[in-house]
């Protein structure tokens, strides 16, 4: 953890095996500023919270790092327009057979099941942007968005199965 | 250095009308101007063939595949190419679930990269 990520706000730990020793983390989360370069420093501890928890090297490695990548550019650049002021959290935690990761920003967000994007589209192998919901999908199990009432907000969530 | 201070690096190799990148890092948001820039620098130079490799790099996000699409548009348009070398398994399925191995011409390293003009 570094000085420029705001010191971790939670992390729960609790023995999932009774003869087990050592305590395991199965919830982690992080408050950074809206600056992109706090985005390595978070899929770097994620990437590591996914290895931990046993998933594949592939996964952890390929999957989880670019799908949080475009969460996280998303909420730092379109959700809060970059403004040094607002916040983005993220929470990764293990579910039984899952990894599930929320990034929340202070803006208004958008719809994610509205959002279409597809290689099938007409300008796909010529556009500079607008693959980063499709590669979310792609890479996760399920991705939804909500938006946050009280503090005003914009959630995605990204799910992704052990198998 | 710390991971939040963690920013790739790449090093940029010129031979004639050929310039090779070497990436060490991931080409995400982050860096991706800064890339894109020292690209088209070397194109206003005269660069013609550009080849990316990748082998030291691990992902990329669409940031990262924006520039590429945008930097092979522009290389094409003035007669050049832009070609990617090194890719690991990983990569390989990020450009197949993108489509984008049909714009780039992957190669198994550099040398290879060069060699097919």
């Amino acid at each position: 953890m570094t000085r420029s990520l705001r010191a971790e706000a939670m992390t729960k730990r609790r023995r999932v095996h009774a003869n087990r020793t050592e305590p395991v983390i199965v919830r982690r989360s992080w408050t950074i500023t809206s600056d992109i370069a706090h985005i390595g420093g978070v899929v770097d501890a994620v990437t590591n919270f996914c290895m931990a928890a046993g998933f594949s090297s592939r996964l952890c490695r390929l999957n989880v790092p670019v799908a949080l990548t475009e969460a996280l550019s998303n909420a730092i650049i379109s959700g809060n327009g970059s403004d040094p002021t607002r916040e983005v959290r993220i929470i990764a935690a293990m579910e039984a057979e899952s990894l599930l990761l929320e990034v929340t920003d202070e803006g208004d967000g958008f719809d994610a099941n509205l959002v279409s994007q597809s290689p099938n589209d007409a300008d796909w192998l010529e556009r500079e942007s607008g693959r980063g919901l499709y590669l979310m999908r792609a890479l996760m199990d399920h991705v939804d968005s909500r938006r946050e009432p009280s503090p005003r907000g914009h959630t995605v969530q990204l799910r992704l199965r052990r198998a | 250095m710390t991971s939040a201070d963690f920013l790739m690096s790449f090093n940029v190799v010129r031979e004639h009308d050929t310039v090779i990148v070497e990436m060490d890092g991931q080409l995400v948001v982050t860096n991706r101007q800064e890339f894109k820039q020292a690209i088209v620098d070397e194109m206003e130079r005269g660069a013609r063939l550009v080849v990316i490799d990748f082998t030291n790099s691990a992902y990329i996000d669409s940031s990262g595949l924006g520039a590429l699409v945008s930097l092979g548009k522009r290389l094409r348009e003035q007669g050049g190419d832009l070609r990617l070398a090194g890719l690991n398994d990983d990569l390989r399925t990020l450009f197949e679930l993108t489509r984008l191995d049909t714009l780039f011409p992957l190669y198994a390293n550099r040398d290879d990269a060069v060699a097919s003009r």
